[in-house]
Formats: structure tokens, C-alpha cells, sequence
């Protein structure tokens, strides 16, 4: 039952953390968890060993004494003298999310931990739901942060704060078509434009694929932000930022993360499942969607990869034709007209 | 002098025995207790041997893994004038053969000493057996590897591979002594124990018969259970040290404080080192309870009875949390004793999340202290669960619990019930929804 139960908990799953608990702390209850149901299972059958033991021969009249193989019970490998037989497992948290955040957290557990890193290496994006509040700001751009300022909010309309959500989406557009490192000249990268998944394949600033408003009461508001290599806090900045820019002030009230990559919310486990059956479960359903994930994200690297390789040998192949142009006019000394080569048989060469 | 260095490295790894005036006693039970032990060991042999010649013992060892060595070091050599007699080249062992020749011997070699197993120490020890054998060896019949013997005894040289003079485990020694199958069976988790070195070596050098019997037999006219005996056992192996007399004053005196036979049996059982305490001590923490709390003598008895870890545990948190209680609360004398009686563990809950519990329920949910008081179950909640359920009952619109007003819920019911009847009864809901709305949290 162990050896079945740790076979089927390698993989990639998702976890709900919940407001108020740190990542390190979920980790370390998921990993109690699982161990606990691990150890639970059904205890060994109680092992034997042989030992040779004196004892008169079997069908003789005479006292004679002989060795013989018996099964004698030992008691070594018994649960009370070795211990729990798991005492640790390996569990990785993906994209982290710290104390006050929420939302979906992928965790990896055994050889998944090996598919956290082909996830981080396919730099897939996220998505948030930001909730905010006009008429304060304070110095962490937290609500309960300490107060800096208060303004009217009054003014605000559902339109200009339209307006300024597309100007950012506008400008991060730029960013991410910049830091793709794509020659935008040819026809792929043109067609990968067109289809709109451009995005950076290695480190950037926080860079964001799409912002739009849900719903606006002031003085509250909620936005939903689809970006990839964000942290929090850089998203309650960006809250603060949208409250200048809407000449106020704004706070974050909460950050929740409803996607990661392709985990989403429906298959996020609630602190009622975090115990071994659900975990496998939810790593069972996962597992085809992730390994078709990161199949489709190694040929875009291959391909981004072979681009890369194409233009560099573009640029090569250019200078190397000039220079040969060059090399060829020096080497070509002979007469160009028949009026030289006449000159040079005059001049008896 | 030697034995107290001993012991006191012994009593520094029992658990509960912090105050140096109660250990000093201790010292003083157990060094009535070492020649007894001595005596056991010196008769006590595996083999029904026709010639009690000399023993041979392998010097076994438990490691100790971060015990100093220094304060051993002058009880090494009392114990190994003592303890290890022969040291033979050749060392067999049988479980249960007659010793047909002289030159079979018997090893117990489950007798290990009390030594610490610092590398140079072991170095030591096979040279100081070298020279013990020299004098004795000239009893013994001299006999030379080359001498034809008969196939009957040749087949009665057992030659299996010693034991281990140091170990880390009791698994290597379990197969080999009674006292530890014994007690596998009982259910003491020796995993557990065999963490504690010294305990793991008390445990060796036990006799099943003479020793743990007794004390298992007290143990069971007190009450407990079978099936309880392992755990019990796992968790005060100390009790093995106790001497039997001082255990029944230990129960007399509590019998004398009116604890019926139930009771006694109770507390016993959830608090395993109530009676390594004396009489003393278990007086004076009786008499702290009934002083600082003002209850009375049958409330003071029934709180004890329902945890008894107030009396082996640390009185410093306690009045810790009355402080709390009375000062940062802001709860009067009658209702901390009226709580208290109530759920007796918030005396010794943990301050940081008793004040965030009462932060939460008092002013975010705007309940007063007279409603509180009638519910303390909420300060043995986790945190997490009462803001869940509070923020679902607010989003429903149903969060009511003033006592005046319809549609009140109580917070017993807020707190104390399965997710499932929270949801069909007080939210009125499904459980779907709830799930649904903690993942909008």
C-alpha cells in the first residue's frame, strides 16, 4: 500500500492557499499530510529469518544432533523497532505567493519537482484579480498599511479608469515584443504577433499580456491582470499607479491568483483536501494537460532557438559575403579588357 | 561519587525532571537502585549452564550522540571492574544449548554498559580487556585450535557473528534479549526510545522477570488498560527507574486527596509522568491550582482530573495566560474561573493566538465579553476556521449573535460542528457553495 501510494504521488498538482498563511507553512502541512497517509497504510506482514538451530535428526532412533535450516520470526524490521517508513518527502512550490495573497499555488511532489523547472522555463503567464480602493494610499500599498495620504475620488468614472487600463496594456505590448528578442522582419515571428503569443523566453521586468475592469463601485474597484514575472506586491505598485494616474489615491485590498500557468481555480484543492487521496487524484487528472504543456513550450523553445540560430547565420553569412567580394577584387589582378591584356603581351610579361 | 556522575548524566535525559532540589532525591532513589541492578546482571544468564564459569561479555554500548563523555568518564572503570569478566578470542553464544565442554561459552551479550561512545573510549575498552584476561586465563584448560575433535562437537561450535558492541539502534539487539520482544509485543514503540541513549541502555540491562513485571503489574492493578501499557510506556521509560514503594505513596497520597480509583486511572493515563513526581511536588501544584484559580477543592480536583498535564507541565505559562486573561483581555475573576472550568486547556494555550482569537471575535465580530464567557470553545478553534465561517455568514447575510435578536447563532455552533452541519444548518447552504466561496477568499 506505501510503495503503491508513493508511486502514484509524482507530479504536479494545485493548492488553494488561503489569505494569512505563508507558502513555507502550507508546504510543511501538505508534506505532515501526506506523510501521515502514507504511514497509515496497512502494516507489514512480520518477517522471518533463517538460522541454522541444533536438533536431533528427523527419523532416528540414536540422541544425534544436527544443524537445520528454520524460519524463525525477527522482530527487527518490525514498525515499533524501525519507525514510520516514510519520514520525508520531497515537495516544491512553484511560483510562490506571499503572506497576504491567495490563490492557486502549483506544488510538485517526488519527480514532479523536475517538471516545476520545465514549467518556470515556459514562462507562462498568470492571471489575477486585483481588488481595489480609492480615497487612501498608505506606505506599503496595503490597506492596512500605514496611511500616507487621502483624496476625493469623486470625480472618478468607469471610463477614464478604462482608459488608463488600456494605455498600460498598450505600453506593455511594446515591452513584451521587445524583451522577446524575435527579429519581427520575418514571417514566423510576424505570424506569432498576429496569433498574439509573443512574450519574453527569459528574464523581464514584471510585463503584462492584458488588463481589464470587472467591476467599479467606488470607492471600489476590481481589474483583472494577466501577467508573467510578477511578484505582489509589484501588483499592489501598479494599483497605486492606476490611482495617480486617476489623480486620487488607491490601495489594494486583495491580490488572488486565479491561474497559473494551467492550473486554474476548478482544479486548486481546498484545505479539506489536502490529504494523500485527493493529492493523487489531482495529480492524476493533471498529469496529461501538463505533459502536453510543456511538449508544446519545448518546440516553441526549439523553434525560438533555431530563429535565434538563423538570424546570427544571417549576419554571418552577410559579412562573410562582403568580405569575400572584397578578397576576390584583390586577388583579381589579371586584364579586365582585352586593351590590357594587349599592353601586358606588349610589355612581354 | 562515581555513581552520581553517573546518574546525573542519566537524570539530565529524563524528561520532567527539571528542579535540582527533586533531582538531588532522584540521585538518591537510584543509587539505591544500582546495587540491585549490579545483582541482576551478576546472576542473571540466558543459558542453564551445568558450570557457571565466568561470562564472557561483549562490552555493549549504546552511542550517545551528544552526551558528554567527561562526566562517565570515572564510572567507566567502576563498571568494567565490575561488569566485564573473560574476554575470549572466540566468543559463541547459544540461545538454550547445555554447555556440553569447557571451551563452550556463554555471552550475554545483551548486558551492555552504560558507556559513552566517544571513538578514543571504545579504543580504550578492548585494552583494558586485554589485560583482565591474562590473569584468568590461566584456569582454564589449555586447548590448541589444531586438536581433533568428534563431528558431535564440531557441530555443536556455534561461531555466529557477535553482536555489536555499539549501536545506534535496538534493532540489533532486539532478536537477542527477551526483555526487548517483550516489550515490542506490549507496543512500546522502541523507535522511539532507542532516540534517548541512556534510556536505551536502562532498557537493555533490564531483567523482563525481575524488574518491569513489577512495575507492570502496579501499573495494570491501577487501571490501565493493555492496550494502553505501549504508549504509556513509549513516552516514561523512566518509570522503570521509580522505585515501587515510592510509586504507591504516590498513590495513596492522591487516593488521600479524594481522587477515586477512576480518576487516578484517568489522569495517569493522559499525563504518563504524574507519578514520577513525589508527593511534594504534587502537593505543591495541587496547592498553586486551588490558590491562584480561588475555586474550590471538588472544582480544583475535577479540573486536575481532566488535565492532568497542569500538574507535570510548566506552571509559568499558566500564570502567564491568567495574566493575559485578567490584564490584555480585560476578563473578570468569575469568568476566567468560570471559562476555565469549562475548557480547561486555555490555561495553557498559547498567548499570541489566544490574543488573535479574542482580537478577531471581539472587535471584528462585535461580540461582547458576557457573550464570550458563555462560549469559551472559541478560544480552542483555530483561527482560520472561525474568520471562514464568520466572512460566509456575512456574505449570506446571516451573521447574527446577539442573544436579543431572531435569527441569532450561537458561537458553540459557530465553531464546535462538522463542516457539513455548519453548512445545512446554520448557513443553509451547500457545501459547494462554501467551497466556492473560500476559493473567492
Amino acid at each position: 500500500m506505501g510503495s503503491s501510494g508513493v508511486a502514484r504521488l509524482q507530479g504536479l498538482f494545485a493548492v488553494y492557499k488561503p489569505p494569512g498563511l505563508k507558502w513555507l507553512h502550507l508546504r510543511e502541512t501538505v508534506e505532515l499530510q501526506l506523510l501521515k497517509g502514507l504511514n497509515a497504510g496497512k502494516p507489514r506482514a512480520p518477517e522471518q529469518r533463517v538460522r541454522f538451530l541444533l536438533g536431533p535428526v528427523e527419523g532416528s532412533e540414536e540422541k544425534k544432533l544436527t544443524l537445520t535450516a528454520t524460519s524463525v520470526p525477527t522482530l527487527t524490521t518490525h514498525r515499533l523497532m524501525r519507525g514510520p517508513a516514510f519520514t520525508s518527502l520531497k515537495i516544491g512550490v512553484g511560483h510562490r505567493l506571499d503572506v497576504q495573497a491567495s490563490g492557486v499555488l502549483v506544488l510538485g511532489v517526488g519527480h514532479g519537482c523536475r517538471l516545476l523547472t520545465y514549467m518556470y522555463h515556459a514562462h507562462l503567464t498568470k492571471d489575477y484579480t486585483v481588488r481595489g480602493l480609492l480615497g487612501k494610499a498608505t506606505d506599503d500599498f496595503c490597506e492596512d498599511g500605514r496611511l500616507v495620504e487621502k483624496t476625493i475620488y469623486g470625480h472618478v468614472t468607469r471610463e477614464k479608469l478604462d482608459r488608463i487600463l488600456a494605455v498600460i496594456q498598450g505600453s506593455h505590448q511594446k515591452a513584451l515584443v521587445t524583451y522577446s528578442n524575435l527579429d519581427l522582419k520575418s514571417q514566423e515571428a510576424y505570424e506569432m504577433a498576429v496569433q498574439g503569443t509573443i512574450r519574453p523566453m527569459n528574464k523581464s521586468p514584471m510585463l503584462i499580456t492584458g488588463i481589464r475592469c470587472l467591476y467599479f463601485a467606488p470607492p471600489e474597484f476590481l481589474i483583472e491582470v494577466q501577467c508573467m514575472h510578477e511578484t505582489q506586491q509589484q501588483l499592489r505598485k501598479l494599483v497605486h499607479e492606476i490611482g495617480l494616474e486617476l489623480k486620487t489615491t488607491a490601495v489594494c485590498m486583495q491580490v488572488r491568483r486565479t491561474r497559473d500557468g494551467l492550473f486554474t481555480l476548478d482544479d486548486a484543492l481546498l484545505r479539506t483536501q489536502w490529504n494523500l487521496h485527493s493529492i493523487q487524484d489531482a495529480i492524476q487528472t493533471a498529469a496529461p494537460r501538463v505533459a502536453a504543456e510543456l511538449e508544446r513550450n519545448l518546440r516553441r523553445q526549439e523553434y525560438i532557438a533555431d530563429q535565434t540560430a538563423k538570424t546570427q547565420v544571417r549576419e554571418r553569412e552577410g559579412t562573410h559575403r562582403t568580405q569575400q567580394s572584397h578578397k576576390t577584387d584583390s586577388l583579381n589582378r589579371g586584364p579586365k579588357t582585352k586593351k590590357d591584356q594587349a599592353e601586358k603581351c606588349r610589355r612581354g610579361d | 561519587m562515581l555513581a552520581l556522575n553517573f546518574l546525573q548524566s542519566f537524570c539530565l535525559s529524563l524528561p520532567g525532571t527539571g528542579i535540582t532540589g527533586y533531582f538531588k532525591k532522584k540521585m538518591a532513589l537510584i543509587a539505591q537502585q544500582i546495587p540491585r541492578w549490579f545483582h541482576t546482571i551478576k546472576l542473571s544468564s540466558f543459558i542453564k549452564a551445568a558450570q557457571l564459569i565466568k561470562h564472557s561479555v561483549w562490552p555493549g554500548k549504546i552511542l550517545l550522540n551528544g552526551v558528554s563523555a567527561q562526566a562517565l568518564l570515572p564510572s567507566d572503570n567502576c563498571f568494567l571492574q565490575w561488569g566485564f569478566k573473560t574476554f575470549r578470542t572466540s566468543s559463541s553464544w547459544t540461545s538454550s544449548q547445555s554447555a556440553k565442554s569447557s571451551r563452550q561459552e556463554s555471552s550475554s551479550p545483551t548486558q551492555s554498559s552504560l558507556l559513552p561512545s566517544m571513538s578514543e573510549q571504545s579504543e580504550k575498552i578492548p585494552s583494558f580487556h586485554s589485560e583482565l584476561p591474562l590473569e584468568e586465563l590461566d584456569d582454564l584448560p589449555s586447548v590448541s585450535p589444531l586438536q581433533q575433535i568428534s563431528e558431535e562437537e564440531a557441530i555443536q561450535i556455534i561461531a555466529h557473528p557477535p553482536l555489536p558492541p555499539a549501536s545506534f539502534t535496538l534493532g540489533d539487539y532486539v532478536d537477542h534479549s527477551e526483555t526487548l520482544q517483550k516489550l515490542v509485543h506490549l507496543g512500546v514503540d522502541l523507535s522511539k526510545i532507542e532516540k534517548h541513549p541512556d534510556a536505551a541502555n536502562l532498557l537493555l540491562r533490564l531483567d523482563f522477570e525481575k524488574d518491569i513485571k513489577q512495575i507492570l503489574l502496579f501499573l495494570k492493578d491501577l487501571g490501565l488498560e493493555d492496550n494502553q501499557l505501549g504508549t504509556f510506556l513509549t513516552k516514561n521509560y523512566a518509570i522503570f527507574s521509580e522505585d515501587l514503594e515510592n510509586l504507591k505513596i504516590r498513590v495513596a497520597y492522591l487516593q488521600s486527596k479524594n481522587f477515586s480509583k477512576a480518576n487516578i486511572t484517568q489522569m495517569v493515563s493522559n499525563a504518563p509522568f504524574l507519578l514520577n513526581f513525589s508527593v511534594e511536588r504534587l502537593d505543591n501544584r495541587l496547592g498553586f491550582f486551588q490558590q491562584e484559580l480561588e475555586l474550590s477543592v471538588k472544582k480544583t480536583r475535577d479540573l486536575v482530573v481532566r488535565l492532568p498535564r497542569l500538574l507535570t507541565g510548566s506552571l509559568e505559562p499558566v500564570k502567564e495566560n491568567l495574566k493575559v486573561y485578567r490584564l490584555e483581555l480585560g476578563f473578570k475573576r468569575n469568568e476566567i474561573q468560570h471559562m476555565i472550568t469549562r475548557i480547561p486547556k486555555m490555561l495553557t494555550a498559547n498567548k499570541k493566538k489566544l490574543t488573535e482569537t479574542f482580537d478577531y471575535v471581539h472587535n471584528v465580530m462585535s461580540i461582547p465579553h458576557h457573550v464570550i464567557v458563555k462560549f469559551p470553545q472559541v478560544f480552542n478553534t483555530r483561527l482560520f476556521k472561525v474568520k471562514e465561517r464568520h466572512l460566509f455568514l456575512t456574505y449570506l447575510g446571516r451573521a447574527q449573535y446577539d442573544p436579543a435578536k431572531p435569527n441569532y447563532i450561537s458561537l458553540d455552533k459557530l465553531v464546535s460542528i462538522p463542516d457539513e452541519v455548519f453548512c445545512k444548518e446554520i448557513a443553509k447552504a451547500s457545501v459547494k457553495d462554501f467551497e466556492k466561496f473560500l476559493k473567492t477568499l
